[in-house]
């Protein structure tokens, strides 16, 4: 008899270069922190620690800041094809060291490989290009007659859910339209900016242009009160974007919100139903769920509902749970104890509020944040599963009997970032993405992203547009 | 009394179809699953040669290739079947008996089955007469694409019929079909007429075997699983000449029907080449080193 057909580990074998302790970069030159204060950053699939990362007090934003206001100087004065060609090669570094920098998003975040190393890493190389581009052709964007200029200074503050892509959604557009900036990485997830802090370096951009300043929520908090920074863009919760907002208010800072999700996912009896299941499968387990376009509410028409829970029950259970590192995995780690909590939490009151939960069956890693696949069955619109953001790889699945009550079920959210329609009527499908309130609407297909495409949100999904030339409207001041 | 065929249309979409597929093949297979893949690879070849100058010679040299790939070596399996033309069934039988390697051969006017049904019939039945265990027939592309999908249907469930216990493979020849949903309409038209194996390529086209093929082939099988309960097979061929390749159709199988469709009774991968590439990566696996095509016996 035949030997089983069973996959054998499969470890990405590079390991990054690593600094012990990472200061900050300001003004085109590593410092130690005026705060004295360092982190730790851990490796979310075991718990060890990978280094001390400083902590940025307002001081430290401040000197960032004024650093950032001087670069401005320089920067915004540099000939459009010479701050193209600082940009172009940020891409390129990005892509020579795309292993090392996929190794390193993996590690610090606890995201698979397979999705570091083929989407995260990629698609921002692919931003700082296509920008780099956009930087000498900047009066195509506007209408004729009109000029644009710089907005000046940005506070750019990033969540841990793509450290890498949302440092690179940020630079790549304020580089290109001649702003400088601050750039605040998420506290569990600092590597990979502070990485591209040193091929920023290594590019030679001038001293000030990008500054990166590591810490926890304070830092956020003192450089969006900065008042120097003529900008802030800040992609993360709404709760904070909230906060945000008021603290700014009246202070003339231009902003963008991109906040969070619960994006319905709406299947009809006639679409292609295994890829369908492939859409809500990429929808709500890739990235294990910390994704803000999440397909996190699967809307089925009850026709088919038997039939695609029992085809995804089935998928659920041929997702590799593991060490983010193996090329094989599928789920990686939850990116901290904190969000591992919430999910936990969220799904018990799932089921304490009547939902029926299915869960891929695999034996989790003794060490390390794990949470399985799963998903809901008889979820019902009022059960807190159908309405917050769970932030993980669960799905709340729920059904409709006609195309207006879908409509109706998938806007009824106060979030509008993403949604996705499974049909294979074509004239049905653009039907129901008119209708949809929500930022961007994929049809049979779901979670595609390209830098020429413009994403963000309707109501507390946020507001402003990232990528594409709309996202070159939110850096600059028309004349 | 012949079955209707089924009327329930599946849709297929080729995005995420091929996006499916696309990630299925970047599966890492490497050391011990590496080993494994190439052990069943081997044993669910159909080791084929379908060309105008195959002579008794060369099927004789082929027949002593299949029953074992590479003298000497231990533990290396014989492949499932020779696949061949009807004229040569009995040189082949002959040159493989006692082993347990099985004779295919093609069939129902191969490759183009562009012949009535009792001309069908009669190369079909020759080809069981002179021993064949197995049959490889073609469905008919133009009728199918023309909507005669009952006639296509009917030639199925009769050949079949003829076959009785010799297994029967239906070649879609998807590379003609023009779309993944055809593909599907298609296969799941052939499972219901009473196929054993769907098989997506003669061979003869300019496209074959791909991974998404693989994959719709796969759904359609697993949903007539679950509706039957009944296991039927999948035969890849055309254009399938290296392990890299053939691993990636196992992934396909294993993750879209399950372990249970990876023996030779489920799985074959027709092919003329690609058991030279195994046997060299299979010796690299073992001694670490790549050896020279020339070590490599040529059948």
């Amino acid at each position: 008899m035949a030997t089983a057909f069973t996959y054998a580990p499969a470890p990405e074998r590079v390991r990054p270069h690593l600094r012990d302790r990472y200061g900050l970069f300001i003004d085109g030159r590593w410092t130690a922190p005026k705060s004295e204060r360092y982190m730790e950053t851990i490796n979310p699939a075991d718990e060890t620690r990978i280094a001390d990362v400083a902590y940025g007090n307002a001081e430290d934003v401040d000197r960032a800041v004024r650093a950032a206001r001087k670069g401005f100087e320089r920067w915004s004065k540099l000939s459009p094809a010479d701050r193209a060609k600082f940009i172009y090669r940020i891409a390129r570094a990005i892509t020579e060291r795309s292993r090392e920098l996929a190794v390193l998003e993996s590690l610090d975040g606890g995201k698979p490989i397979r999705e570091s190393r083929d989407f995260d890493v990629p698609t921002s190389a692919a931003h700082f290009f296509y920008y780099a581009g956009w930087a000498d052709k900047l009066e195509w964007v506007m209408r004729a007659g009109r000029t644009a200029e710089p907005i000046g200074v940005c506070g750019q503050i990033v969540p841990w859910n793509f450290p890498l892509l949302m440092a690179a959604w940020k630079l790549a557009p304020a580089l290109a339209c001649g702003n400088t900036v601050v750039l605040k990485p998420a506290e569990t997830t600092p590597l990979t900016a502070l990485a591209l802090a040193q091929i920023i370096q290594e590019a030679d951009l001038p001293p000030g242009v990008v500054n990166v300043v590591t810490g926890e929520g304070a830092t956020g908090a003192a450089l969006v009160d900065h008042d120097d920074v003529d900008k802030i863009a800040f992609t993360g919760s709404t709760e904070v974007g909230k906060i945000i907002q008021r603290s700014i208010a009246g202070k003339g800072k231009r902003c963008t919100l991109e906040l969070g999700g619960k994006a319905a996912n709406v299947v009809f009896a006639d679409a292609p139903l295994d890829q369908a299941v492939e859409g809500i499968v990429q929808g709500i387990y890739f990235n294990q769920g910390h994704v803000c376009c999440a397909g996190s509410r699967l809307l089925v028409e009850e026709s088919v509902h038997d039939d695609v829970v029992a085809r995804l029950t089935n998928r659920i259970r041929t997702l590799r749970l593991g060490d983010p590192l193996d090329k094989n995995t599928d789920i990686g780690a939850i990116n901290s104890r904190v969000q591992l909590e919430k999910i936990r939490e969220l799904v018990q009151s799932g089921i304490e509020q009547g939902a029926t939960l299915v869960q891929a069956e695999c034996e989790l890693p003794a060490r390390g944040f794990y949470f399985p696949a799963s998903f809901f069955t008889n979820v019902h619109p009022s059960h807190r599963i159908a309405r917050e953001e769970i932030f993980g790889p669960v799905l709340s699945v729920m059904t409709f009997r006609t195309p207006d009550e879908a409509i109706e079920k998938a806007n009824n959210t106060p979030y509008g970032l993403s949604a996705g329609v499974w049909t294979a009527e074509g004239s049905k499908n653009m039907w129901i993405a008119q209708h949809l309130r929500a930022g961007v609407v994929w049809c049979n297909t779901f979670n595609q992203f390209d830098p020429s495409s413009p994403f963000g949100g309707y109501r507390e999904s946020g507001f402003g547009r990232e990528g594409g030339v709309h996202g070159l409207h939110e850096y600059l001041k028309m004349n | 009394m012949i079955a209707a065929p089924p009327r329930r249309r599946v849709y297929v979409d080729a995005v995420m179809l091929e996006a499916r597929a696309a990630e299925l093949a970047k599966r890492s297979i490497k050391t011990s699953a590496k080993l494994a893949g190439i052990d069943i690879a081997i044993r669910c070849t159909d080791l084929t040669t379908l060309e105008g100058k195959d002579s008794v010679g060369r099927v004789r040299s082929l027949c002593a290739k299949a029953i074992s790939p590479r003298p000497g070596w231990s533990g290396i399996p014989s492949v499932a079947a020779v696949c061949i033309y009807p004229n040569l069934v009995a040189v082949a039988k002959e040159a493989l008996a006692g082993s347990s390697v099985r004779v295919a051969s093609v069939a129902t006017s191969f490759p183009s089955g562009q012949v009535d049904l009792d001309v069908k019939l009669a190369d079909t039945a020759q080809a069981i007469a002179a021993g064949a265990d197995e049959i490889d027939m073609v469905i008919d592309r133009g009728a199918f694409l023309a909507g005669r999908e009952d006639l296509v249907f009917d030639e199925i469930a009769a050949i079949k019929k003829l076959c009785g216990t010799v297994h029967l493979k239906v070649i879609l020849e998807t590379g003609e079909l023009g779309s993944y949903e055809a593909t599907r309409r298609a296969s799941d038209l052939a499972l219901e007429a009473g196929a054993d194996f769907i098989k997506s390529s003669t061979g003869k086209v300019g496209t074959n075997a791909t991974f998404p093929t693989a994959l719709v082939m796969c759904e359609a099988i697993r949903d007539f699983y679950h509706r039957t309960r009944e296991r039927r097979g999948l035969k890849l061929a055309g254009g399938i000449r290296t392990t890299k390749q053939a691993l990636t159709y196992l992934v396909i199988v294993k993750e879209t029907l399950g372990d249970a469709w990876l023996t030779p009774d489920l799985f074959r991968l027709g092919a003329s080449s690609l058991l030279d590439d195994l046997l060299m990566q299979l010796e690299k696996e073992r001694t670490g080193h790549y050896a020279g095509a020339d070590y490599i016996p040529k059948d």
